[in-house]
């Protein structure tokens, strides 16, 4: 057998520890699919692998077994995927019968957000797409997860960009009947941002995550929900060398930031990638540049709201794996 | 005396009506409710036709423009005291009957329970004017017919409207609101319409039957485990009238502040609070009891029709999907066959 193993890791097959066999992902971005689909998958899985399906941390499908001889079928098999659920998003795809266009920059997961889930802040799917949009294909490895709320679900904290859904209470003492239900539940859930004096209900800015409960536990729509904003915690990872959480890099920042920002990763990485590595995480870049380099370059022309606020320095630690425990 | 008036005759008519009052009707802001995304279906002042959301119940009644949520009483200077200083505001309300029932609820409370009316519920209602919208179909956890309380009197309302397709027709009784609907439509034939079956029905206990045995009845308990005392239940009930009253003093001295009353609901916490701290109706399960026996009972002891209009909305808010209708029948099941 022979084949450019860098074409077809390219197009989301895998090199598999079988040299007969391959695996396929499947993207979902946001997370959501369309049952329709699934019987596709399925379809796929019985006909051209082994029957079974790999559910990835990333929220896409694995299809394992699938035999080299059939990889170039296989992907004009899964062209109605990548027509409905990336052309249909405004991916660009030449021809959705060649499979996959590439594979570095991972999909963009999400936690179920507002079309389920009470917390949510916005649609976790909806934004998800539109950054997939943005900047799939690429080959750079970058991966990104959306939060409805600083809950997290996703788990954006161990992502290289983790995006979290904030809104913005404002309170209106004249709809306040004081039952003190935000004070307690910020107090005993969040972060002790409000406090009950003079018979109204202050907030403490500072302590504020915005995650918006207060606003869920009023009863009488005292907390109004102003405006959407998010927070950005960058540069989390997993892996063999220093893992470690993500930081907070941006705070109350407006979806069009968030969404420039991201723009401006793969100008970044392109300076100062290691091309001598077969591949580079971002993570491992930002080590090497330094925070206030990646900084200074990720807002280059992005025009900052005016409540957002930025890290100063950011110390990720985590740990080195070597270290005796 | 009937009128009807297309789209744009009735937008002439609230453009008029506007230069002397303020007109309220539910409304629907965007993204407003609690869930993001969601719509918040409230009460605010309205200047067209295509404001007024017809198509979903509000969250809140139009009890808060007649009984603010929180209202100053007086004003304390230099150990004076002044009560709040009140305006000449004129007011259109645009209600459902449920609604409108349920300010007759407000008067019996405010007007005539206790040894002398209260002057800022008085003061404000003196100016309302009200104009009924006419249910078709009622919505899905309506229970109005059970409590007599889907028709209104003709006494009871300025004005009675029929929304429909085109326009919107009406009968008006306020004479001198009359005058200002003849000078902008034709006169048509008029006939209120009301409802007179809802998805919910509602049996009520029989009054007699209505025991200490009940009061200790495990239909109670099951409560007691369900309800979070959020309140909800309380704030969005039309009929529910409770306040307490709170003074805030703006300076070190004391010598500045204000005494203001605010909403209070027996679903609470500390509603029953008393001096010493000691809190006689702590579980939750008897804040139901105590709920329901005054929406259904004890306010009808007194006056000559219940305090629920079934208007339905603490079914629609309650976080724990408990029903206060269903309770209800639960009541009367309880007594009818002695479980
Ligand atoms: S948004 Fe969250 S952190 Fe801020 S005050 Fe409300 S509950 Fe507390
Ligand atoms: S939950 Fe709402 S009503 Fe209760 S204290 Fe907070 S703002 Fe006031
Ligand atoms: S309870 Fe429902 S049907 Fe009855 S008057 Fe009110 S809104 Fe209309
Ligand atoms: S108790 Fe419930 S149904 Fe009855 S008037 Fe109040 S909110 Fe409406
Ligand atoms: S709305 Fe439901 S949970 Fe909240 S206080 Fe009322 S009955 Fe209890």
């Amino acid at each position: 057998m022979s084949f450019n193993t860098k074409k077809i890791k390219k197009n989301a097959f895998r090199i598999t520890k079988d040299r007969e066999v391959t695996a396929l992902r499947i993207r979902v971005p946001g997370g959501h699919i369309n049952a329709k689909y699934l019987s596709l998958i399925k379809e796929i899985a019985d006909e051209y692998g082994n029957g079974t399906l790999h559910i990835t941390t990333r929220q896409g499908f694995e299809v394992p077994g699938i035999s080299f001889a059939d990889f170039e079928e296989v992907n004009k098999k899964i062209a109605p995927i990548l027509e409905g659920m990336e052309k249909e998003i405004g991916v660009k795809i030449a021809d959705p019968r060649e499979g996959y266009p590439a594979a570095g920059t991972r999909n963009v997961s999400a936690c179920i957000g507002n079309r389920v889930c009470r917390y949510s802040n916005y649609d976790t799917t909806e934004m998800a797409q539109q950054i997939e949009k943005n900047i799939f294909p690429n080959d750079y490895h970058v991966k990104i997860a959306l939060s409805g709320c600083p809950n997290d679900c996703i788990k954006g904290h161990l992502q290289d960009f983790g995006i979290l859904g904030m809104v913005e209470p404002i309170y209106h003492q004249e709809r306040c009947i004081g039952c003190k239900a935000c004070v307690d539940n910020c107090h005993k859930r969040v972060t002790s941002a409000l406090s009950f004096e003079q018979e109204r209900v202050l907030r403490d800015e500072k302590r504020c995550i915005g995650c918006g409960e207060c606003i869920l536990q009023c009863p009488t729509n005292a907390w109004e929900r102003g405006e959407q904003f998010f927070k950005v915690v960058i540069m989390g990872r997993t892996g063999k060398k220093n893992p470690r959480l993500a930081k907070p890099f941006l705070k109350w920042a407006s979806r069009d930031v968030v969404i420039a920002i991201v723009n401006n990763v793969y100008d970044y990485i392109e300076r100062h990638i290691d091309t001598s590595l077969a591949k580079e995480h971002i993570g491992y870049i930002v080590d090497r540049t330094g925070y206030p380099k990646f900084k200074e370059e990720i807002l280059k022309g992005v025009e900052l709201n005016s409540e957002c606020e930025i890290a100063d320095k950011i110390n990720w630690n985590g740990y080195q794996t070597g270290e005796k425990i | 005396m009937g009128f009807n008036f297309s789209e744009n005759g009735f937008n002439q008519l609230l453009e008029s009506l506007n230069q002397d009052y303020q007109i309220y009707a539910p409304v629907r802001k965007k993204n407003k409710d609690s869930f993001s995304a969601n719509d918040l279906i409230t009460y605010d002042l309205i200047k067209s036709l295509e404001e007024i959301e017809l198509t979903v119940k509000s969250k809140y009644s139009a009890k808060e423009i007649v009984f603010p949520i929180r209202e100053t009483l007086f004003h304390f200077v230099e150990g004076e005291q002044f009560i709040a200083s009140d305006t000449d505001d004129k007011y259109i309300i645009f209600l459902r009957p449920c609604d409108r029932n349920a300010f007759k609820r407000l008067d019996k409370i405010f007007l005539e329970n206790g040894p002398e009316e209260d002057i800022y519920y008085k003061r404000l209602r003196e100016n309302v004017k009200f104009f009924v919208i006419e249910c078709t179909s009622g919505f899905d956890s309506c229970f109005c017919v059970s409590m007599e309380s889907n028709t209104v009197e003709a006494e009871d309302y300025a004005a009675f409207l029929r929304f429909e397709e085109n326009g919107v027709s009406c009968e008006v009784n306020d004479q001198d609101l009359a005058v200002e609907f003849s000078s902008q439509a034709e006169e048509i034939k008029f006939e209120p319409q009301f409802i007179e079956k809802n998805k919910v029905e509602v049996k009520l206990p029989d009054r007699e039957k209505l025991t200490n045995e009940v009061f200790e009845h495990q239909l109670w308990t099951e409560y007691s485990q369900r309800c979070i005392a959020c309140g909800r239940c309380n704030t969005s009930c039309p009929t529910c009238s409770c306040f307490t009253v709170k003074d805030v003093l703006y300076d070190e001295n004391k010598k500045s502040g204000e005494r203001f009353r605010r909403w209070a609901g027996c679903h609470i916490d500390g509603f029953t609070e008393m001096a010493g701290g000691h809190n006689f109706r702590e579980d939750y399960g008897d804040r139901m009891r105590y709920k329901t026996m005054h929406k259904i009972y004890d306010f009808g002891e007194r006056f000559d029709f219940d305090m629920c209009v079934g208007c339905g909305r603490c079914d629609d808010v309650c976080p724990e999907y408990i029903s206060f209708s269903k309770c209800i029948n639960k009541l009367s099941t309880i007594i009818e066959e002695g479980v």
